[in-house]
């Protein structure tokens, strides 16, 4: 274990820090999806910005939970290593296939000849 | 190796499985490739879900449209408040969590307990708010016409305004017909489905009336918006196209939309709620432990951290449902 009983002091400080971040990121990502702002709905890379910025926030809020709540930044490499690379290796590789074959599918409904909408 | 759990004489032997490999208990080890295995269902579900949606990426619903209700605000359109309160209350009850296994390090009962008690309250809370949000989404709100294709039809007025169908309708007690039951010896049609309020031809027969509705596709433009037909077109495709009353929405019929959103929906936040409500059940059973004061004797309350764990981790998943089903 990381933290031994012995000499193991309160992060409550922290804790509380952690969470007033979360709640402000979540604060942003509310405004920014009421507000929409022109300017972010330019696309790149098949998504508007503004999509790339709620998943990068996302993603912001999902190391912080996993590093400072289940508290992984206390754990050796190796545990840290073997759960995280291989999730995000994982997940990218399914994203990318299943979004990829999605929008052909969307492309092959367009070029059609056969109208979906009746 | 103060914290570990259960002493069993093989401290240090190597060849006697005395070792930790990486540092961590075997339960906490196994948690933590338990929660990596979720996470990849998890994110199955939501692969699958974006793959649907790139795949009808011009018909999608908009979901500011679908979840815009807040307690007690009747007919205000108020949307992302009510996932943004459900969301706080799962960090927040996340946050009590951590402060448990916090206390639990320095062998504070008392404060774990306390701290215990507020995550199992703020899980069900966290349960019931989803409660409410399928109960709005099955129940709908205007109700929609669909089309022989599948597609949905809604109603506008000129202000761009949804219109219900309640406020179309002209109700003819010629044509209406009761639910074919088997109690009424209709046992060959007792499958039949619970029949809409009104009949298509209800419909129609008010639509022609009203000059100022139009009706909305949901194929989107190019902002992003529903089309909008013009009234002779609309008049055109509720005659020619509309087949079908939808209010509400289940597996089947979906009044914002594709019927693969509600799936989705269903799926996805349900998985997810069962996640939370099985949560809240082993939380319970720790916080029992802790209160009779089983970690208290082992001089350790790792079962506080492995169950924290859990707890986080589907706080974790959340804040990325809550990102693709109403955000992006």
């Amino acid at each position: 274990m990381a933290h031994d009983i012995a000499h193991h002091e309160s992060n409550t400080k922290k804790i509380w820090q952690v969470f007033f971040l979360l709640s402000a990121i979540t604060i942003v990502e509310v405004i920014f999806g009421i507000w929409k702002p022109g300017f972010m709905e330019v696309k790149f890379l098949s998504l508007k910005l503004l999509n790339w910025f709620f998943i990068i926030l996302t993603l912001w809020k999902a190391y912080y939970i996993t590093w400072s709540f289940m508290h992984m930044e206390g754990e050796t490499k190796g545990l840290r290593r073997s759960v995280v690379w291989t999730g995000v290796f994982l997940i990218c590789y399914l994203m990318f296939i299943l979004l990829t074959e999605g929008d052909y599918i969307y492309e092959v409904f367009k070029a059609g000849h056969k109208s979906w909408d009746f | 190796m103060e914290t570990t759990v259960i002493k069993t004489g093989t401290e240090g032997k190597t060849w006697g499985g005395g070792n930790e490999p990486l540092n961590g208990s075997y339960g906490k080890m196994m948690m933590w490739f338990f929660i990596l295995s979720d996470a990849l269902t998890f994110s199955g579900f939501l692969a699958a879900y974006g793959f649907s949606r790139f795949k009808f990426i011009n018909s999608w619903p908009i979901a500011d449209e679908v979840f815009n209700h807040f307690p007690f605000l009747h007919g205000v359109d108020a949307p992302m408040f009510y996932v943004a309160l459900m969301t706080f209350i799962l960090i927040f009850s996340s946050v009590t969590m951590v402060l448990a296994v916090d206390a639990g390090h320095q062998l504070k009962k008392d404060k774990v307990i306390i701290y215990m008690f507020l995550t199992i309250i703020g899980g069900a809370i966290f349960v019931g708010s989803q409660a409410w949000e399928w109960k709005n989404f099955i129940k709908g709100e205007y109700g929609a016409v669909e089309t022989k294709g599948g597609q949905i039809l809604q109603f506008i007025d000129k202000e761009g305004h949804r219109v219900a169908l309640k406020d179309i309708a002209i109700v003819s007690h010629h044509s209406e017909r009761v639910q074919h039951e088997s109690k009424n010896g209709l046992w060959f049609e007792s499958q039949e489905g619970t029949l809409p309020t009104y009949t298509i031809a209800e419909i129609q027969a008010g639509f022609a009336k009203r000059e100022d509705v139009l009706i909305r596709t949901q194929i989107l433009t190019e902002e992003g918006e529903k089309t909008i037909l013009s009234r002779e077109e609309s008049l055109k495709r509720l005659q020619h196209d509309a087949i079908g009353i939808v209010e509400g929405a289940n597996l089947k019929h979906n009044e914002y939309g594709s019927p693969l959103f509600a799936d989705f929906f269903f799926f996805i936040t349900g998985f997810h709620g069962f996640h939370v409500f099985s949560g809240v059940i082993i939380n319970i059973i720790i916080f029992f432990n802790v209160i009779i004061g089983t970690y208290e004797r082992r001089k350790s309350y790792e079962m506080v951290e492995k169950v924290g764990l859990y707890w986080h981790f589907v706080d974790l998943v959340w804040v990325f449902v809550f990102t693709f089903f109403y955000l992006v």
